[in-house]
């Protein structure tokens, strides 16, 4: 065991190198590159005994990843954003063929507007593959999540593939202590990879991902994709523990943040839940009863935890770092469905959304939305979804256009300034 | 490299008797694409990975059936040259290892249509050669979306009717020249097949067996329900092609091109055009000699490059 200061990317990085993936095929894009740089460094220098091949496109990233796996080797490859939904067909596709792979995906908001900066539009849109999702807020949990995510993916019980999420930017490129296991303790925690029946030998002719005909074998292959995710949940369970018992930090699949009493709580997922976390510490000096629910696994969805975990609150805020057009908060509707009908459900669970494409979520609205949460629970009306927005930023808005505007009627004048 | 090694096939007498490929297909009566594709897995052996693009050739394996007595795998429309390269990447890795031996490894084969050869998956296949990938690239080219219903694609030739051009003229554009784009970027081998010319397709596979890196087989697939003729004339159809000339039998290798089979006194096309009703707007109400004779100029132009 080492402590070193690793960004996001590096910590990443460490987790394919410390699980010995074989095979990585990548495909460049901001914010992940310093990923398949450090990978690339490492091979060329004989530090790590891996292939790493660059694809075209992240299509036939996937489409690589997914088609090693079936041949029976230990993958490993990293996507953001815009390169995750040109990879999209082939999520669900290799979800269904069954392979166990481990992408981290460095979350960014999607086109259009084209940005740089995180949200969750991103990794949200490859919430139905069948791909698992792990979502970290810190370094250390980047590296941790990477490692555990191949325990999850190879489980027999499970055997689907994995998405380790990370914030461009707040987590790829900011450094933070991590504590590396050395390769011994990591490679006895994750274990030699077993293909079970993923392969192709001369001897033992297989067909795999074959069509099928009709809805009976389509719905039976679909539904077998659902309860094997599902049954990850088990399996985490007992991945955690061990990992808990090899090296100290425990990572549920919540993160429960002072909630034991609390009356209020917030919802938020990924390294802007730090943010949450501040300002549960300060209303809580302020004599609030408040507390964070942070998912780290969202799919599957722990909702016997959730349900547990939010029973008897007050009132909820679910912030989301998303935006589903014509619906609202992407995680909301998830909580929504998840706490419906229950008979101690909160009885307010309010819609904010914020921090799309990096905006920043300052404190002072976090206690507004804390205030908020009071005032529905007192007057028992569940507050209308907000879209978080302050003046001074509406201010610089106004300005922006008004230099485009001029902008346009110089051109359209034919004038040159 | 390949001239020292003993011929398998001179006559058609040498071509294997014994048929790898497993029967009761879903494919259409006649089609010449699992022609073509018989015969290559006659010659090529079980020790084959088929890594599928979607297209016909999707419906061979449609679970719990499968015809090949080796290995397949269906990826998307798109990438079947990245599925190869991780198969191709995975096995290397586990015969370096020590996990596979040289005996049960398997040569990665693409199987895709025009629609995808030519066009949407033009990106990844160019990807694969850049990389060098040692895979068989096997195209049926039916000229046109013909799993679909035969709509137009950037393999179909000028002025063919399909679903997608059914007016009086047919398509307007030209068959894009998918060797030139594979030999422009120096691959290992090229050649162009067809399932009616066995012997020339025996010939071509088993020279590229001895080859390693990116080499392509383009099979001219005469394609009953997409060009509109009776199943029964695909061989003779597939013969026609070549011995008009609208189907250049060649090969690329060593950096040369070389032409197998030269049809020294070449039919008209009008006799290849007139067995198909992708082309009777040519021939009724009344002969369209124009455009007969602009087809033909152009097989002529082509030859007279060749044998100049």
């Amino acid at each position: 065991m080492s402590r070193q200061l690793l960004t996001g990317n590096g910590a990443a990085a460490w987790g394919a190198r410390l699980a010995q993936a074989d095979y990585i095929p990548a495909f460049p894009i901001t914010p992940q590159t310093e990923i398949i740089e450090q990978l690339g460094l490492w091979i060329e220098r004989d530090e790590f005994d891996a292939l790493m091949v660059t694809l075209e496109s992240e299509h036939s990233m996937l489409t690589a990843a997914g088609a090693a796996a079936s041949s029976g080797v230990r993958v490993f490859t990293a996507t953001s954003s815009q390169g995750l939904l040109y990879a999209m067909e082939m999520l669900y596709t290799v979800a269904g063929w069954r392979v166990p792979l481990v992408m981290v995906n460095v979350s960014r908001g999607l086109s259009a507007p084209i940005t740089l900066e995180p949200d969750h539009n991103d990794i949200l849109a490859a919430r139905d593959t069948g791909f698992m999702q792990i979502h970290c807020a810190s370094c250390q949990e980047v590296l941790d999540s990477t490692l555990m995510a191949y325990r999850l993916t190879e489980h027999p019980d499970v055997r689907l593939p994995a998405i380790v999420n990370l914030d461009g930017f707040y987590l790829s490129f900011t450094r933070e202590p991590v504590d590396l296991p050395s390769a011994e303790q990591a490679a006895a925690f994750v274990g030699d990879f077993d293909p079970e029946n993923l392969q192709f030998h001369a001897s033992a002719p297989l067909s795999q991902a074959t069509a099928v005909l009709g809805g009976g074998p389509y719905s039976y292959f679909r539904y077998e994709t659902h309860l094997a995710n599902e049954q990850a949940l088990v399996a985490y369970e007992e991945i955690a523990e061990d990992f808990t018992a090899r090296f100290g930090r425990r990572h549920d699949m919540l993160e429960a943040y002072r909630l034991e009493d609390a009356e209020y709580a917030f919802v938020m997922m990924g390294s802007f839940a730090s943010k949450a976390r501040d300002a549960v510490d300060s209303l809580r000096d302020a004599g609030w009863k408040i507390g964070l629910l942070r998912p780290r696994l969202l799919r599957p969805l722990p909702k016997v935890q959730i349900q547990t975990l939010l029973k008897g609150r007050r009132a909820v805020a679910v912030i989301d770092q998303n935006i589903s057009m014509g619906m609202g908060g992407i995680l909301h509707s998830e909580f929504a469905g998840t706490l419906h009908g229950l008979p101690d459900a909160p009885p307010i669970l309010a819609s904010f959304i914020g921090g799309l494409g990096g905006r920043d979520i300052r404190q002072q609205e976090f206690f507004r939305m804390a205030e908020t949460l009071k005032q529905a629970s007192d007057t028992g009306k569940n507050p209308e979804p907000r879209l978080l927005y302050t003046e001074e930023e509406l201010a610089e808005m106004r300005k922006f256009q008004s230099i485009a505007g001029l902008e346009r009627d110089e051109l359209t004048q034919g004038k040159t300034s | 490299m390949t001239e020292e090694q003993p011929i398998r096939f001179r006559s058609t007498r040498d071509l294997p008797s014994a048929h790898l490929l497993g029967t009761g297909t879903p494919t259409c009566a006649g089609c010449g694409g699992l022609e073509a594709l018989h015969q290559m897995v006659d010659v090529l052996g079980n020790k084959t990975v088929f890594v599928n693009a979607a297209g016909c050739m999707t419906l061979l394996a449609v679970y719990p059936f499968t015809p090949f007595r080796g290995g397949w795998l269906y990826t998307a429309m798109a990438s079947a040259p990245a599925g190869a390269q991780g198969v191709r990447d995975a096995l290397d890795i586990v015969k370096r290892k020590g996990k596979l031996s040289e005996d049960e490894d398997m040569e990665v084969v693409v199987i895709t249509g025009d629609g995808a050869a030519y066009g949407m998956g033009l990106s990844a296949t160019s990807g694969a050669i850049d990389r060098n990938l040692n895979f068989i690239y096997l195209c049926y080219d039916n000229e046109g979306y013909g799993n679909t219903g035969q709509q137009y694609s950037a393999a179909t030739p000028h002025l063919a009717l399909t679903s997608t051009s059914k007016g009086s003229h047919g398509y307007p554009g030209f068959k894009k020249d998918l060797f030139s784009i594979w030999t422009a970027n120096n691959p290992a081998y090229v050649a162009t097949i067809i399932g009616a010319e066995p012997l020339d397709l025996a010939k071509k596979v088993e020279k590229l067996r001895s080859i390693k890196g990116p080499r392509m087989l383009l099979s001219l697939s005469p394609c009953p329900t997409g060009w509109d003729f009776d199943p029964k004339h695909t061989a003779e159809i597939g013969r026609l092609a070549v011995s008009t000339g609208i189907w250049p039998l060649k090969e690329y290798v060593n950096g040369q091109v070389v032409h197998t089979k030269i049809p020294r006194q070449r039919k008209p096309v009008e006799e290849y055009l007139k067995l198909q009703g992708r082309f009777k707007h040519l021939f009724q109400p009344k002969m369209d000699e124009a455009s007969i004779a602009d087809i033909q100029s152009r097989v002529d132009a082509y030859w007279a490059a060749v044998e100049k």
